[in-house]
């Protein structure tokens, strides 16, 4: 018990800190390493309530892919050049909006944690047998039963957000040469090589 | 308290027993990796260093332990020194989930495959920070390529790795050997065996899909700037992983610890042995194809991940789906 206790204050102190971190550190790649860090202590927390399946899905989705795109994007960006016209510069637009969301994010929260202390049976489920199976059975059987509609909706509106991210940034180029390896390969001797006879001091035409 | 420190003793001696041989067994197979890469091309390959050459990667190692660690002037010291770090680390604790036995395994959670995945898709991660810590150009692109690559691959290894818990219903990585018993699952699957083979090269940056360190374009790409040890522990995380994802291939498709088939002779072979000649088996095939098939570009290389493996293991995955509901093969699962 005593061991539990010392990992659960080591890693909560380790998120606490790195999400702070995330914020007031002054190199943007620093924060986004601290912002990895933090899910990382987050997905140990998990495990350590014995979500181990939300665990490791945190470290799969958000350390493995998500903050792996953050870092491509930070990478890529002038950070220098950000950093003044977000806090420095007269026209921060950016702080309000951020404010309207984390005062949103913060209510969410209240009404979760407040609905669940106070009234039990806020989230009843049927068919959710917390005694005997394992975490990802449960999971399994709760999400593809009573939540079956909110799952497929989640799921159709990443699609959209994908597709959406996709349309936004193609361009049709024309004028590109593009390699087609159906082409390549039907391609045969008759369809592209030809014997010419060619007259002395003549030369001959050869259409491209 | 004393029982704290006792229970803490008990498992650092199994760690430190997981881990050396793992170590030795690292140096090992750079000496058969470099063999079967000069014996392909007719060439000796390390021959002079011990009995055959055996010794030559731990005399390289000492090389690598006495030689100067340069740090770059614009370098961020702290990224750059993590990086390999990390790589080393992850290469290494992936480790104590793979089973060698029934009951040879340090760590027997029940999301190991889970784990596994995590841990070999934050591999990215020391060789991003090793290429962006370095403030270099040919490293930084090195890294690029290399996150861009593995990241993009991780999605076919995830698909195939649903296809093969289909069949299992567990995500214990015992339990998966285990459902092998009658059937190992390269028969059924072999078509995800032959993806999960190729996109498992692609994760481990070896060739034909070595593009974050190809010599022509990049010098050597995120490791440009690292020498001495901290060169060495990239190199040494580097097939571990290679190693690790041997195993993760025998385990998920090769029946694990599991005898070649159950008869007398054979079963008394202890299962150890069994788990560690597939794993030399598949990099064998590693080896091989290091030496005969020529580097892939780099748009070929995302085409092949998002353009052919990707749709072509979702639809083995709804077919296996189909096949299993159809027959009422699902495994009911003892839960």
């Amino acid at each position: 018990m005593i061991a539990h206790s010392i990992f659960f204050y080591f890693f909560s102190i380790i998120a606490i800190f790195s999400s702070l971190m995330v914020i007031t550190s002054r190199n943007t790649i620093n924060s986004v390493f601290f912002l990895i860090l933090d899910f990382i202590s987050v997905g140990c927390l998990f495990i350590m309530v014995g979500a181990e399946f939300l665990g490791m899905i945190i470290l799969i989705v958000y350390v493995g892919a998500v903050a792996v795109l953050f870092l491509f994007v930070v990478m890529m960006l002038n950070v220098a050049e950000q950093k003044q016209s977000w806090f420095i510069g007269k026209k921060s637009t950016h702080l309000p909006t951020g404010l309207i969301v984390s005062v949103l994010i913060f209510f969410e929260l209240l009404v979760v944690v407040g609905g669940w202390k106070y009234k039990d049976n806020l989230m009843s489920s049927s068919t959710l047998d917390i005694s005997s199976i394992s975490n990802t059975h449960q999971l399994g059987l709760v999400m593809y039963t009573d939540y079956i509609l909110y799952f497929q909706l989640a799921g159709v509106i990443l699609l959209l957000s994908m597709i959406g991210a996709i349309l936004l940034t193609f361009r049709e180029r024309s004028g590109v040469k593009k390699q087609s390896y159906f082409k390549q390969i039907s391609r045969s001797p008759e369809s592209s090589i030809e014997l010419k006879e060619v007259d002395s001091n003549k030369g001959v035409k050869i259409d491209d | 308290m004393v029982e704290i420190f006792q229970i803490l003793g008990q498992e650092i001696y199994k760690i430190l027993f997981l881990l050396i041989p793992i170590l030795v067994s690292v140096a090992m197979i750079v000496w058969l990796d470099r063999r079967v890469w000069g014996l392909v091309q007719k060439r000796k390959g390390p021959n002079v260093v011990g009995p055959f050459g055996l010794f030559q990667t731990l005399a390289d190692a000492l090389k690598y332990i006495f030689k100067e660690i340069i740090i770059p002037a614009s370098a961020n010291k702290t990224v750059f020194i993590i990086a390999p770090i990390i790589t080393m680390t992850l290469a290494l604790i992936a480790w104590a989930v793979i089973p060698m036995s029934e009951k040879l395994v340090l760590a027997d959670i029940n999301v190991g495959i889970l784990y596994l995945f995590a841990v070999s898709s934050l591999g990215v991660y020391g060789i991003i920070m090793g290429g962006w810590a370095s403030n270099s150009k040919y490293p930084f692109l090195g890294a690029i390529r290399s996150a861009a690559q593995m990241v993009s691959y991780e999605v076919s290894i995830g698909i195939i790795i649903i296809n093969v818990l289909l069949c299992v219903g567990s995500l214990n990585l015992n339990d998966i050997v285990i459902a092998q018993k009658d059937l190992w699952y390269i028969i059924p699957l072999f078509p995800m065996f032959v993806i999960f083979f190729i996109s498992s090269l692609a994760e481990t940056n070896r060739p034909p899909f070595d593009l974050p360190e190809a010599e022509a374009e990049l010098v050597a790409g995120y490791q440009t700037e690292y020498s001495g040890m901290m060169y060495a522990m990239f190199w040494l995380g580097e097939y571990a992983n290679i190693l690790l994802m041997c195993a993760m291939g025998a385990i998920l498709f090769l029946g694990g610890w599991l005898p070649i088939v159950d008869i007398y002779p054979i079963n008394i072979v202890p299962a150890p042995i069994w788990m560690i000649l597939k794993i030399l088996f598949l990099f064998f095939l590693f080896a091989l194809i290091k030496a005969i098939v020529p580097r892939y570009r780099y748009d070929q290389l995302m085409r092949l991940g998002w353009k052919i493996f990707l749709p072509f293991s979702l639809i083995y995955l709804v077919l296996t789906a189909s096949f299993l509901f159809y027959f009422d093969k699902l495994p009911k699962g003892n839960f």
